[in-house]
């Protein structure tokens, strides 16, 4: 297909464009393969570059010209009044067509060649970087490549890392007692005690209570020298059990003895969508009531939900730091909720992921190559008219609750707000590879890797960096519990608020807190270097100093 | 003296301490009984806002004590008898009916007469209407009401256009409700704009005054640009029109030439009351679900009462900043919402309010000197449960959303406004006590009690916000807030602030602080190393003599600043769905006392932990630990805390 097919007009003159935070502009705009532009008539500046994957929804309206206004998955509302009805119609029309394309290599990754990057430097975090470092620690994990050609489980990574004393053969059975092939696998090791967190899909007990003992042999492996793990079902108890009728189910109390199951019900799939649009249409209610306000942002249940996703992964860090207990958690596919419990826990616990290095390699880890499917979840956004069909933003509950973490833990996270809103846009629009496709089976299909360029490369450059850094981060080793309590919790205003109030006075903030820090930084360093570091010295450093005067 | 209490959490289940409650003659003491740390817990009868003794149950007798600071406190006490009586005093002891009986009366600080003097000086409204640049040429200084003739809750020097002659504003304050006539609040001295305040007049249905629309007149005319004034009434319009039938009532844009009549709507203090107990019932809900959570505080509807308040501010604020119009403000009596909003206005317009000691002006101008009636709205006597507002606790409230907003822009912090609020209702200092200057002067408080600002001005170091800046432009002229109803949050600093677990875990205010003291250290370092070393090269003595100060706190910093003991404290996540299967009730309890106990050690050098009513004393330990004082000992201990 070409994409000049799509494109009935390709230049429009005379158009306003009216965005956030910006007065009203007059120009030409300007309909490509995959962005709109629009650039001013004076002085030719580019007034707008956006990706037509961002756009979410296009609504048109006709007074004495069109106007089309734009709506997109990073919530910002563009209008553009536009001179002339079939340029209207046409240019709408090829919005709506190039913003929903679904073929991944046509997608704008796929041509994007930014001048200073190179396409290999993906740098991958991979499973084998991950072992090295469990590997120093203890010998009872293996690297499996039982998934190499992705045939025991199309969502898993060629390599998995499972308990030493397993064979592969034992987890390809396994693998079939899972649903899509998801047998539990390391997702994290805590140093502290050698305990684990496991992950996988639910068991697929079914109505008839089948049972499989390579399962059973596996988790009774996980335990090691431990009398005690725990199972933390992301369903209700009434959920699972229902679960049974169509297949699926949980773990048996009387089949995995030493295994306790604990029910917590996080909201996924449709419910969660749901929830996102009609927060974002609160946020877009200029009606200035706070009776309604509050209302609204009650009845939509965000906070809740991420008062209990927070909940859960408490519970899961707290089986794995308090009560030293290996952990597996999972709920129906193990590619959601699952995930995002996992991966939230694990930055309760572990110091490591809370450096920007390591936080990459969570979400490397965690959601990309575990296989949260990015593509399904991510085609649309709050504004969208079309039917929900696999939307889910379970990805943008995980950055949330990461934000809520760093507002409550503001001196324990190398990253800033700034990293997680720009994740919040790359999953649904990006110049980058990272989060195109739903596993890495179709990632390498598609040769992912060999024909984008990587977000990470891009974002790890020294310039990139510091925008994305906390100037107030110091190393905690300890674990960072958050409180739960809904007074504690409060709405991520600069990512809902992002394109309707400005942040000025807070990023001012954030400049001086740089500046007291960074003032902090050089005093010391001189003082150490000049007369403090030599007086502690020997009185050799002194003489030497004299000498030039002596 | 009652052994073997048990005070409660509210927040987490841990442990109740064991300990023994002591009565004295002015607080509450209770006194852990683990014998290392003996850690108090103070709370000062002023403070006592309700006791409740409740039905008793096998473990005990619970005896519930609200304060009026937002702490909420559960004994358990083993006899029923010791409970009733403990009761008992509790009642008598919280509501006192004679100022004497108040703490201020007998809290001395060992300060000699002079310094006492001096402390009442340290503030002087009379210097703040100079600073603002009257009197001046269309404003003068009217000692009419010297003996409380005019007006009996207006202090005795007031401000008042030129024009406005003694028998102006005589005519006028008798047209007024209290004999609070017009008179000036804020300057601005580069428009000439002003903001004025009153009382309602007296119109009822069709009456006139000519001396008060004279006295309107003389304001507009001391704004000699302008070609008409705001008269803003902050009462909803129908409150205001129920008055006109009892003979009060709001000016009728007929009778007075060139005013523009604007009604706010800010409820009235009954409102308000019910509004504050609405919202801490939510407060106090045992483990809520955000859904009740935030059901709860719509239902209060606080935010949007505080939302209301500062709408009304920006108004005025707009009108003297932006049209260069002079603003006449009234509610009822002009004590209550008018206070609020004029001194809402005066943070908006003028950043010298939004420094230390410009707020304690702000206060003494606009709360104390004009009248507000602290004694009744924050119960320092018993008295007329209806009379009894949180009034100053939503400016105060105003301000701290302001704060949010402009993180730089003012030089005093969050912990501030809660020391002040906390001595709002203390009674410890005589400030805040009576309801006007007139009994005030009655009571003597200035021969018999201190002054909290030379106090707060001393600790000054505990209440700075590290991010201002004087040059800052965030810092300059007028503060355009945003309004829109996601702004507004529940303050959780202030209704929940005894519930620590509920706070952020690490307080960047507090590292912010402790860099720059150390920044400043290190630079004072440098500089007596450079001056040694100048003399060292000229005179080449041994080196030997030089004593060095450590330079590894450095790397103490991250730790010590932030909390982590208690970062380290995992909140029940098990309380939502039943009970955590495995952990067994004594394995929970030796796990949480060994946290307590450390914890301990770490309250004792928190003002808000360790001494809760009596905060000063807490800070005033601070105050000495400080490194400033020069010999600063790099600490070994990565959990010693030097906030």
């Amino acid at each position: 297909m070409e994409f000049s097919e799509l494109i009935k007009t390709a230049n429009v003159d005379n158009v306003v464009l009216k965005q956030p935070f910006r007065p009203p502009v007059r120009g030409t705009l300007c309909v490509t393969s995959h962005h709109l532009l629009l650039s001013s008539r004076d002085g030719d500046t580019m007034e707008l570059l956006l990706l037509l994957r961002n756009i979410d929804a296009v609504e048109k309206r006709f007074v004495s010209s069109g106007t089309i206004t734009i709506k997109c998955k990073d919530l910002r509302i563009l209008q553009l009044d536009i001179p002339g009805m079939e340029e209207c119609l046409n240019i709408a029309s090829s919005i709506e067509a190039l913003s929903s394309l679904e073929t991944v290599t046509e997608m704008y990754p796929f041509f994007y060649r930014p001048l200073n990057l190179h396409l290999q430097e993906w740098g991958l975090h991979s499973p084998e970087r991950d072992f090295d470092q469990i590997a120093s620690q203890t010998d009872r994990w293996r690297l499996s490549c039982v998934n190499k050609d992705f045939s025991v489980c199309p969502s898993y990574p060629t390599a998995v890392i499972v308990p030493r004393s397993l064979e592969d053969e034992t987890l390809k059975k396994a693998a079939r007692f899972r649903q899509g092939g998801r047998f539990p696998v390391l997702s994290y090791y805590h140093r502290n005690n050698g305990m684990v967190i496991m992950r996988s899909s639910q068991p697929l007990v079914g109505a008839h209570r089948r049972r499989c003992k390579e399962d059973e042999l596996l988790l009774q492996a996980v335990l090691g020298g431990s009398d005690l793990g725990y199972i933390v079902d992301t369903r209700s108890a009434q959920l699972a059990k229902q679960a049974t009728l169509i297949g699926g189910g949980s773990e048996s109390k009387t089949n995995y003895i030493n295994w306790k199951r604990l029910h917590r019900n996080l909201e996924r799939g449709k419910v969660l969508q749901e929830s996102l649009i009609k927060l974002v249409e609160a946020c877009n209610d200029q009606s200035n009531n706070m009776d309604r306000w509050l209302s609204k942002l009650e009845n939509c249940k965000w906070l809740s939900y991420v008062s209990s996703a927070l909940i859960t992964a408490g519970l899961v860090a707290e089986c794995v730091e308090r009560e030293g207990c290996p952990v597996l958690v999972h709920g129906s596919e193990g590619t959601d909720t699952t995930l995002l419990v996992t991966s939230l826990a694990r930055l309760i616990l572990d110091p490591e992921c809370r450096t920007i290095s390591g936080f990459q390699e969570l979400i490397d880890r965690e959601w990309i190559q575990a296989g949260h499917p990015f593509q399904l979840r991510c085609a649309h956004s709050a504004f969208s008219h079309t039917r929900l069909r696999h939307e889910a933003p379970v990805f943008l509950l995980f950055l949330d609750c990461c934000w809520q973490l760093s507002r409550q833990f503001p001196l324990s996270l190398q990253f800033n707000e700034a990293l997680l809103t720009r994740l919040s846009q790359e999953v649904y629009a990006s110049n980058f590879g990272n989060f195109l496709c739903n596993s890495d089976k179709e990632r390498c299909a598609f040769r992912v890797k060999e024909n984008t360029n990587s977000l990470w490369a891009w974002i790890n450059r020294p310039c990139e960096l510091s925008k994305y850094t906390n100037p107030l981060y110091e190393c905690n080793s300890l674990a960072i519990w958050p409180s739960v309590n809904p007074q504690s919790l409060q709405l991520w205003q600069g990512l809902f608020f992002r394109w309707s109030h400005s942040t000025q006075h807070l990023d001012e903030a954030w400049e001086e807190i740089r500046l007291i820090v960074s003032e902090h930084k050089v005093k010391g360093n001189t003082d150490s270097t000049l007369p403090g570091g030599l007086n502690s010295q020997a009185p050799a450093g002194i003489s030497s100093v004299c000498e030039p005067c002596c | 003296q009652v052994e073997n209490v048990r005070l409660l959490d509210r927040v987490s289940s841990r442990k109740a301490p064991v300990g023994t409650l002591y009565l004295t003659a002015t607080h509450v003491i209770f006194v852990e009984n683990v014998s290392e740390t003996r850690k108090e817990t103070w709370i000062l009868h002023s403070q006592i806002c309700a006791v409740e003794k409740q039905s008793t149950s096998a473990t005990g007798c619970p005896l519930l004590i609200r304060c009026k600071n937002y702490q909420v406190i559960q004994f358990i006490i083993l006899q029923e008898r010791d409970c009733h009586d403990v009761y008992i005093s509790l009642m008598r002891l919280s509501r006192p009916e004679k100022y004497e009986e108040l703490y201020c009366f007998s809290f001395n600080p060992n300060l000699d007469k002079e310094e006492r003097e001096q402390a009442w000086n340290f503030i002087d409204v009379k210097a703040e209407y100079k600073r603002m640049g009257v009197p001046v040429q269309l404003w003068y200084i009217t000692h009419l009401n010297r003996d409380y003739e005019v007006c009996d809750t207006y202090p005795t020097e007031l401000y008042a256009p030129t024009s406005a002659t003694p028998p102006i504003i005589i005519g006028s304050s008798k047209f007024r409700s209290r004999g609070r006539f017009p008179t000036l609040s804020y300057y601005n001295h580069d428009n000439h704009a002003s903001i004025c305040r009153s009382s309602q007049p007296l119109s009822g249905f069709s009456a006139r005054c000519l001396e008060d629309e004279q006295m309107l007149q003389a304001i507009m005319k001391a704004n000699p640009g302008s070609e008409f004034m705001y008269v803003v009434d902050t009462r909803p319009k129908l409150n205001a029109m129920a008055n006109r039938a009892a003979g009060k009532g709001y000016e009728n844009e007929d009778n007075y030439s060139n005013i523009k009549f604007q009604f706010i709507g800010i409820e009235n203090i009954h409102v308000m009351r019910n509004s504050l107990q609405k919202m801490l019932e939510v407060c106090e809900l045992k483990s809520p679900s955000m859904g009740d959570f935030l059901w709860g505080l719509e239902n209060s509807g606080w935010l949007k009462h505080i939302k209301a308040i500062l709408d009304a501010g920006i108004f005025i604020a707009k009108a003297v900043a932006e049209e260069a119009v002079s603003v006449l403000v009234h509610c009822s009596d002009g004590w209550d919402r008018t206070a609020q909003v004029c001194s809402v206005a005066s943070l908006l317009l003028d950043p010298y309010y939004r420094t230390l000691k410009g707020f304690m002006v702000l206060i003494e101008k606009d709360w104390v000197s004009f009248g507000h009636k602290f004694n009744h709205r924050y119960n320092h006597l018993d008295g007329d449960p209806k009379e009894v507002s949180p009034v100053i606790d939503q400016f105060i409230e105003c301000i701290w959303h302001l704060m949010e907003q402009f993180p730089c822009a003012f030089e005093y912090n969050e912990r501030f406004l809660v020391h002040v609020h906390n001595h709002i209702y203390s009674c410890q200092y005589g400030n805040f006590i009576c309801n006007s200057q007139k009994e005030r002067r009655e009571q003597r408080t200035h021969e018999r009690t201190h002054s909290l600002w030379p106090h707060m001005w001393k600790n000054s170091a505990d209440y700075m916000n590290p991010l201002y800046r004087p040059d800052h432009s965030q810092t300059q002229g007028v503060l355009r807030p945003d309004t829109a109803p996601y702004c507004f949050k529940f303050w959780r600093g202030m209704y929940n602030r005894f519930e620590k677990g509920l706070h952020p875990r690490q307080s960047v205010i507090d590292f912010l602080m402790a860099v720059k003291e150390e920044t400043q250290q290190l630079e004072e370092d440098l500089e007596i190393h450079e001056e040694k070393i100048a003399k060292l090269e000229k005179s080449q003595v041994n080196s030997n003599k030089i004593k060095a100060k450590p330079r590894d706190i450095n790397k103490h910093l991250g730790v010590s600043i932030s909390d982590n003991s208690i970062a380290n404290t995992p909140q029940d996540y098990t309380d939502t769905a039943g009970t955590f299967p495995s952990c067994s009730p004594s394995q929970l309890d030796e796990e949480s006392s060994v946290l307590i106990l450390t914890r301990d050690t770490l309250k004792s050098s928190d003002p808000d932990l360790s001494t809760n009513s009596d905060q000063e004393s807490g800070v005033a330990d601070l105050n000495c630990r400080s490194p400033s004082g020069g010999d600063f000992l790099p600490s070994e201990d990565s959990a010693k805390d030097p906030d």
